[in-house]
């Protein structure tokens, strides 16, 4: 087939994909969706003044007509007071404008609309959104949407953002295992081979090399076509095993135990049976349309001293790779994180209550472990207290939307975050919920379906993702600039950087 | 090993369609072009779509799934879809249209409600909102009860433990222990605060209880013969100040439990109906209020086995000024319980605004012993919780007519879904006993100790300048 990954990676286009220049990667889908409706009558003489007068490119006439309103570029009733509101000049009246009866439909208390289609524009352009569209807060009343930075007067003078440092350090001990930088504050959470597509994991991987991150295979698999990706791409070992091997774990620089995941903590993993194709089957060495199970937890690990005899096999295996332990957030997440640490842990991964899923019972997303929020700072101050907060690197996730979460998860503590949701979202995904059921994804981002998996090139989804790197990194500098910082790691738990609402 | 305790459930449709959240709007202007977005659909909901003349609703209304392909993919973008407001309209803010669409498909399918992508709600609120529940990570075992590898056991006692057993010089028990009723779920049956209640749903919730193997609370004077061959299931009501009649010395010899309406002779009253059957487990009912700690410890003192607490259909005191969340109600009289050394002398059962699986995990974790389901036992038969029936208007679901079997089969459903949902959560925290669960707070985390810990040192941010 002439579309499969190992095809495409061979075009000159994915080599080309691997640089950090924002190309315009348009949406998909031949109607985008827009906040505004602009409604032209048949009053409309096609005299091309609204063209004329606006500045965002809504109008174009094209010879004698005029093409449909490019809506999604249009700011809305803001617009009004400025001078060439087209509704107001345009000599027929026959320009309205509304709110989209759609767009009220979209989106949810963590994940409004507006943060939805403002995260495509980063995707689309590489840079956050200049038309009014809400990206910074969700409307969650709480945690993240709660908190905002006290920035001082004047602070960013004679600072360079193009000198900025986002990069930070996952290897902070002083052993023999590989020394890791990231460029920037930022990498990819584990999604499996099964739960998103092969498409989507590999633009993930081309993403990540691009920004010198990483991104995780997630317990599936480790598919062949991202072998040539292998420097960015952590090997996760979960309860059930899929896809650990020898060779697998001896080509990560970072293997990420996973003993509990944000979304559904303290219960397994389920892959429906319709998702599991014969792709899946195959990776995963089981049987196509048969469930299966990531059992909770693992049952060989039941104490911290368990868990370093895994550390040890790992070790033994490939004695250069950084560990990283993922945890989800209960109420003792601080000796957890600590315990960790001294099991020769680099890297503490801390996932929230509120993160992303392929598929999790309502009941544990809602009510199982606390939001990240408040387990960074709790993790960051014991591991303070224990005096080893500066040996260890603290990487915080589940529910991080935007760059300026991102900012704000490490003025409360952590080095750096991990993100799903917000990568699913770059690929026009509308957080449906319906990632587990039957083929899957109907927008062909989280499915292994052949015909499905279509709907996503492996060259669009690596450069959404790359801009959408990119706009979150241009976010960072900025807000560092405001604070007077010249580096992330100089915002590090400083609480004192931030407020929060009543 | 006792047996597993397993509700078995199996497919109950609705007989009205329900609510969806979206409407679907189609504008004129179809040319018929040939590759049509409908044809595209991934769910065939275009292929499989029905019009009901009778309930006027389009069925893609609710079998579409969102993904918006055809409205992006219509090359004369056509279609498009908008809120519906009937269905913001459902229920109140305790009782949430997104819940109350939760429960009617539990009732249908009786499984645990699973989705993709993250949590998408508030981030915390009022009432229940303002808990989360801890889990087991490394350090501590899980327990994998859900997938059936373990057991975890949901049973509740209702009744007074005794600290210790008294033996005479023979070795031989002095005094007879005092009557328990164990049920497998920690829930019974409540009266409803209001809703559509006559003989066929009467017989539909005693079925039901039947079924499951818990007992509904039915007042005395609605009470007939033929749900007294029931007894084993049911808790009579009895009306305070009745005197001692026949028919009364019938329903307390023949029930495992009586609840009495507090009033100021309850404690006479309990010592008198004792009289009548000490095999009976007599349980003082009373609505939550400001006096309720110190009240509970004198029934408590004075002979009730079981204390029924309840609050209204949203889970507040019901005739107090500023009324307290029957969590924080729960969690006072359990500590002064505990205080007073008299937790185990008395089963503290919860009702009101019990509205979401959850609602059971949180109750027992602030201190109830089990709870009791009411409203949501009319939401299982379609219950759109807008109380046209409080006003004396009919329901717009006709669940006066529905049939006792459906009924009764519809709240197994959603009994089976909540005792797995209570299942998951007690396998997270590592329990294998739901009455492990109850008064432990050390396996939940509250808001407000959370904020203090986490951005107690964050300062406030000036009003004005911030309001958001």
């Amino acid at each position: 087939m002439s579309n499969s990954p190992q095809t495409l990676l061979t075009r000159d286009s994915i080599v080309n994909l691997c640089d950090r220049e924002c190309a315009s990667v348009p949406s998909r889908f031949r109607n985008r969706i827009s906040k505004y409706k602009v409604f032209r009558s048949s009053a409309c003489t096609a005299c091309g003044k609204c063209a004329e007068l606006c500045s965002y490119g809504v109008h174009v006439r094209s010879g004698e007509r005029m093409l449909r309103p490019r809506e999604w570029l249009c700011i809305g009733t803001a617009c009004q007071s400025n001078d060439f509101y087209c509704i107001d000049k345009c000599p027929e009246g026959a320009l309205s404008l509304g709110l989209n009866p759609l767009f009220e439909t979209m989106g949810d208390a963590r994940w409004p609309a507006d943060m939805l289609m403002s995260t495509w524009v980063m995707a689309e352009t590489g840079d956050v959104p200049s038309n009014g569209l809400e990206f910074q807060f969700g409307r969650s009343g709480g945690g993240y949407d709660k908190l905002v930075f006290d920035f001082p007067v004047g602070a960013g003078a004679g600072i360079d953002e193009e000198e900025m440092d986002l990069s930070i350090e996952l290897n902070r001990r002083d052993d023999t295992a590989h020394r890791v930088t990231i460029d920037i504050p930022v990498y990819g959470g584990g999604m499996s081979f099964g739960s998103v597509s092969e498409h989507t994991m590999i633009g993930r991987a081309i993403a990540a090399r691009n920004w010198n991150t990483f991104t995780c295979t997630g317990e599936g698999g480790y598919p062949e076509s991202l072998v040539p990706f292998a420097h960015h791409i952590i090997t996760q070992v979960a309860t059930g095993l899929f896809g650990v091997r020898e060779e697998t774990i001896q080509r990560a620089r970072i293997i990420e135990f996973k003993y509990a995941q944000g979304a559904k903590p303290g219960l397994g993993g389920h892959l429906l049976g319709d998702k599991v194709t014969p792709a899946v089957a195959q990776m995963r060495e089981a049987v196509t349309g048969s469930a299966l199970f990531s059992p909770f937890p693992f049952h060989s690990v039941y104490s911290v001293e368990d868990h370093k005899k895994h550390v040890d096999w790992i070790k033994a295996i490939s004695p250069k790779s950084l560990i990283s332990v993922k945890v989800s957030t209960p109420t003792d997440v601080d000796m957890v994180a600590v315990g960790s640490y001294y099991a020769d842990a680099h890297i503490v991964h801390i996932d929230g209550s509120y993160g992303g899923t392929g598929a999790a019972p309502d009941i544990a997303k809602k009510n199982i472990a606390m939001p990240v929020e408040y387990a960074i700072p709790k993790v960051h101050k014991f591991l303070l207290a224990e005096g080893v907060r500066d040996r260890v690197a603290l990487i915080a996730s589940g529910g991080i939307r935007n760059p300026w979460d991102v900012a704000k998860s490490v003025a409360l503590g952590a080095d750096g975050v991990v993100i799903g949701t917000a990568e699913m979202v770059a690929l026009e995904c509308i957080r449906c919920a319906n990632c587990e059921s039957g083929r899957g994804c109907a927008r062909g981002i989280a499915t292994t379906d052949p015909e499905l998996t279509q709907l996503v090139s492996v060259e669009y989804a690596a450069r959404r993702l790359s801009n959408l790197y990119a706009a979150w990194a241009k976010e960072l500098r900025r807000i560092l600039k405001r604070l007077g910082m010249r580096s992330i790691r100089e915002l590090v738990g400083r609480t004192d950087t931030l407020m929060r609402l009543s | 090993m006792p047996k597993k305790y397993h509700i078995k459930a199996q497919l109950m449709p609705p007989r009205f369609p329900p609510v969806p959240k979206y409407a679907m709007v189609e504008r004129e202007g179809c040319l018929g072009c040939l590759e049509c977005a409908k044809r595209e659909c991934v769910y065939d909901v275009y292929k499989n779509r029905r019009f009901s003349p009778e309930h006027m609703v389009d069925s893609i209304d609710y079998l579409c799934k969102n993904c918006l392909r055809c409205i992006q993919g219509c090359k004369n973008q056509l279609i498009t879809k908008m809120k519906n407001p009937d269905f913001e309209a459902l229920g109140d803010e305790h009782w949430k249209p997104d819940q109350i669409a939760s429960l009617w498909e539990q009732a249908t399918t009786g499984k645990i409600p699973v989705s993709g992508a993250g949590y998408r709600g508030p981030f915390s609120g009022p009432g229940f909102d303002s808990m989360w529940t801890d889990m087991s990570e490394i350090v501590r075992p899980t327990r994998d009860g859900i997938h059936g590898r373990e057991y975890i056991r949901t049973s509740a006692d209702i009744g007074r433990k005794p600290a210790q057993l008294e033996f005479d010089s023979m070795g031989d028990l002095r005094s007879e222990p005092p009557p328990l009723v164990e049920i497998p779920v920690p829930f019974i049956f409540d009266k409803l605060p209001f809703g559509v209640l006559n003989g066929n749903v009467r017989a539909g919730f005693v079925r039901a209880a039947e079924i499951v193997g818990t007992l509904i609370v039915i007042p005395e004077e609605d009470l007939d013969w033929k749900l007294m061959a029931r007894s084993e299931n049911i808790i009579p009501l009895l009306r305070s100040g009745g005197t001692e009649t026949g028919r009364l010395k019938e329903l307390v010899t023949r029930s495992r439990m009586v609840e009495l309406e507090d009033s100021p002779d309850v404690i006479e009253r309990i010592a008198a109906l004792k009289k009548l059957n000490p095999a009976t487990v007599m349980v003082v009912r009373m609505a939550t209020n400001k006096s309720v700690s110190g009240r509970v410890e004198e029934l408590t003192r004075g002979g009730a086995e079981a204390v029924h607490l309840v609050a209204d259909w949203q889970g507040n005191e019901p005739h107090e000024a500023d009324p307290r969340f029957i969590k924080d109600v729960l969690r006072e009289v359990h500590l002064n319980l505990i205080n007073k050394a008299l937790r185990d002398e008395v089963a503290i059962i919860a009702s009101g605004g019990i509205a979401m699986a959850e609602h059971v995990a949180k109750s027992i974790i602030s201190g109830a012993d089990l709870v009791g389901m009411d409203l949501v036992l009319e939401v299982a038969l379609e219950c759109r919780v807008c109380k046209r029936c409080i006003r004396g208007l009919s329901c717009p679901v006709t669940i006066e007519a529905v049939d006792p079997e459906w009924a009764a089969l519809r709240i197994r459903n959603l009994v089976c879904s909540w005792h797995s949902q209570l299942i998951e959560v007690l396998g997270a925290m590592g329990l294998r006993e739901v009455r492990r669960l109850r008064g432990e707070v050390g396996r939940a985390m509250f808001y407000e100790d959370l904020e203090r810990e986490a951005f107690g040192d964050v300062k406030l941010a000036p009003n004005a300048a911030y309001a958001r």
